[in-house]
């Protein structure tokens, strides 16, 4: 059993550093998440846990051992890499077994794993085509199945199931939490895909730049998000930013807006309690969709607040409706039920949990 | 083979007057093309009385086979009359090493330079692209004092040395830009499945290179069987290459010129490599058809 432990992890391709400090600590049997926006050094990041790329300057370990300079081949990884990279000559069979074929594990294990994992990600009828006879998301589960076959200490995949069809991605998405919970094996995992991150993670990191943003489980880095950058980064539809300006009003509260269309958020008194005494600092008020709904339409909570503002459009997907509205020129979306929907134009009266609300200085980004 | 049905063509006479003219030139490139060689083989197949009377242009009246076996078996190179045979079969003993191994290097270079970032790969490939121009008369002299100090003066291995090395610059350049285009990602992939350098070369990254092999043996092959200033430098007498003795062959006078036996030890010359045009053309349209690079 493994863990990954990173140290002051630098990166540099010519003069650009793409990589820049990166400090992990994942225990074994453990689950990461890896999200952020493309380009910000996900991959590069997996590449240097599996020794594709070298180090510019930190460490890192697996399990015990100091990995900086020891090869892929023995560092007891499998990946999937972002771009599947399937053996073109070889046949799905053949791209799948030359793991364990350059392992010299016996036939009969080879078959064993093959056939095991084949039915799992439902390639078995594949298996004599050419990666060339195959579509996106079939090659994407080759790739899958090349990497699970072998079971080494630690998997790292990058964005696996980005191609699937929705249903295919849920399954897979169930199969892969199931193999994890069996194997409990360490998982570096990286998407795209909120719900993925959500579902799958143990702890989620949220990369920007080359640098680990939040580093927590996912609950708290969507309830609890250190700054501006996490907060928007996760959550779909993502979450509304309201400018304004701290005021004091009995409590404290955040106006926005202004003029006659003016809106004061009364802080409940845990956040209003960190921000006493700077009134007229600039804030950012952050509000995520589901906890903007018709009034009265909730069981009653504490520090509820309600308005009303017109609807500017309405976009139902199904379960739910989103509702889009406007506060001092700035679009916000309202979670609200199908059967409360409004049409544009019409007012709407929208109760807010203030209670779920994130307050960001609108300067540094973090959280107050 | 091809698959032409699918596609949609414009339609209408303009067009069809566009492919009649085009069909018209390329008929008439054909013919201009084809004449020499024409000339060429029935020349070969007619007795030498037949070539005094007739004209060029005409085919042979009776075909006649002599001028195929007198050039095969008993012309006579310089002193010696026992026909291209011993030299057609020295080039077979030249040609076949030197493009095999200058192939494989370069193949192995290729791999080397493109999915290796071996430090100074730029570097390298810069100074073995410059030796694919240096002409090849400035290097006469000291190759021969190198293959005098190797004992290779006047061998065969010796002129196989001397087309591997000059054909390796060649061969990277081929292999160099075709690996460029075959992705990191399967070398990488390769590397987490635990295949080494060697590994990797020769079960994953040969197999995908056909096309790109196919091209460098037609090419390597056709250079170095038509190649007439090695032959002629490093080989003496009876080691000459099959091109040397054609030439002693036409040079060698006994009275009347045999245009006969000249033309059929010409064609006897030049038809491996059209066979391996033929061959090789085979697997290459094979390799490329199969997808063999798709990833
Ligand atoms: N070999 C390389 N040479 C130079 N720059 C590179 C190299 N590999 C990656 N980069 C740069 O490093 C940055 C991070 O790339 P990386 O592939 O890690 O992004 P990513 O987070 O995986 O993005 P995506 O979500 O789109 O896959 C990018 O700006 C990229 O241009
Ligand atoms: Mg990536």
């Amino acid at each position: 059993m493994a863990g990954i432990t990173l140290k002051g992890v630098r990166k540099n391709f010519g003069a650009t550093e793409e990589i820049k400090g990166i400090d992990l600590e994942i225990t074994e049997g453990e689950f990461v998440v890896l999200v952020g926006p493309s380009g910000c050094g996900k991959s590069t990041l997996l590449n240097l846990i599996a020794g594709l790329e070298t180090i510019s300057t930190g460490e890192i370990r697996i399990g015990d051992r100091r990995v900086n300079d020891i090869p892929p081949r023995d560092r007891d990884i499998a990946m999937v890499i972002q771009s599947y990279a399937l053996y073109p000559t070889k046949t799905v069979r053949d791209n799948i077994t030359f793991g364990m074929e350059t392992r010299r594990v016996p036939k009969a294990a080879q078959a064993a794993a093959l056939a095991e994992f084949a039915g799992l990600l439902q390639i078995d009828h594949l298996l004599d085509r050419k990666p060339g006879q195959l579509s996106g998301g079939q090659r994407q589960r080759v790739a899958m199945g090349r990497a699970l076959v072998r079971k080494p200490e630690v998997f790292l995949f990058d964005e696996p199931l980005s191609n699937l069809d929705a249903k295919l991605r849920i399954e897979m998405r169930t199969e892969i939490k199931k193999l994890h919970r069996r194997l409990g094996k360490t998982v570096v995992y990286v998407t795209h895909d909120q719900i993925e991150a959500m579902t799958l993670a143990s702890r989620i990191a949220v990369m920007d730049e080359g640098q680990i943003r939040q580093f927590a489980d996912p609950a708290t880095v969507y309830e609890d998000p250190v700054d501006l950058f996490v907060a928007g980064f996760m959550g779909s539809p993502p979450m509304n930013m309201l400018g304004g300006y701290l005021v004091r009003d009995g409590g404290m509260a955040v106006l926005c807006g202004e003029g006659a269309t003016q809106i004061r958020f009364p802080l409940p008194n845990r956040i209003a309690g960190r921000v006493a005494g700077s009134e007229g600092r600039a804030v950012v008020l952050g509000l995520r969709p589901e906890t903007i709904f018709a009034a009265g339409t909730e069981l009653p909570g504490p520090d509820r607040f309600v308005f009303e503002r017109p609807v500017v459009v309405d976009e139902p997907t199904g379960p739910d409706t989103m509702i889009v509205f406007e506060i001092g020129g700035q679009d916000l979306i309202a979670r609200v039920r199908p059967k409360d929907a409004r049409p544009g134009g019409s007012t709407f009266r929208f109760e807010v949990e203030m209670d779920r609300a994130k307050l960001f200085d609108a300067k540094t980004g973090q959280r107050l | 083979m091809k698959q032409v049905s699918g596609i949609v063509r414009p339609k209408g006479w303009a067009r069809t007057l566009q492919r009649v003219l085009l069909f018209a030139v390329l008929g008439l490139f054909c013919v201009y093309y084809l004449v020499p060689l024409f000339v060429m083989v029935s020349t070969s197949l007619k007795s030498l009385a037949e070539i005094r009377e007739g004209t060029l242009l005409a085919p042979p009246r009776a075909i006649n086979t002599e001028a195929w076996a007198k050039a095969w078996r008993s012309a006579c190179v310089g002193v010696r009359c026992n026909g291209l045979q011993p030299y057609f079969v020295n080039s077979v003993l030249m040609v076949v090493p030197a493009v095999l191994i200058s192939t494989f290097l370069g193949a192995l270079n290729g791999y080397a330079l493109t999915k290796w970032r071996v430090r100074g790969a730029d570097t390298i490939f810069a100074l073995m692209l410059f030796g694919a121009f240096i002409p090849f008369q400035v290097i006469l002299l000291p190759m021969a004092r190198t293959l005098g100090e190797l004992g290779l003066a006047g061998t065969i291995p010796g002129l196989v040395f001397v087309h591997t090395i000059y054909g390796l610059a060649f061969t990277t350049l081929f292999f160099r830009n075709f690996f460029i285009g075959v992705s990191n990602g399967i070398v990488q992939a390769a590397q987490i499945d635990g295949a080494g350098f060697f590994g990797i070369f020769f079960r994953i990254v040969l197999p995908m290179s056909i096309p790109a092999i196919v091209v460098t043996v037609i090419w390597q092959f056709t250079q170095i069987w038509n190649d007439f200033l090695f032959g002629i430098a490093f080989t003496v007498g009876e080691s000459n290459p099959v091109t040397v003795a054609l030439n002693n062959v036409v040079n060698t006078s006994t009275g009347v010129k045999e245009y006969n036996v000249d033309m059929a030890a010409a064609i006897i010359a030049a038809l491996p490599t059209l066979a391996v045009y033929v061959v090789a053309g085979a697997w290459f349209v094979r390799g490329l058809s199969a997808g063999a690079v798709k990833g």
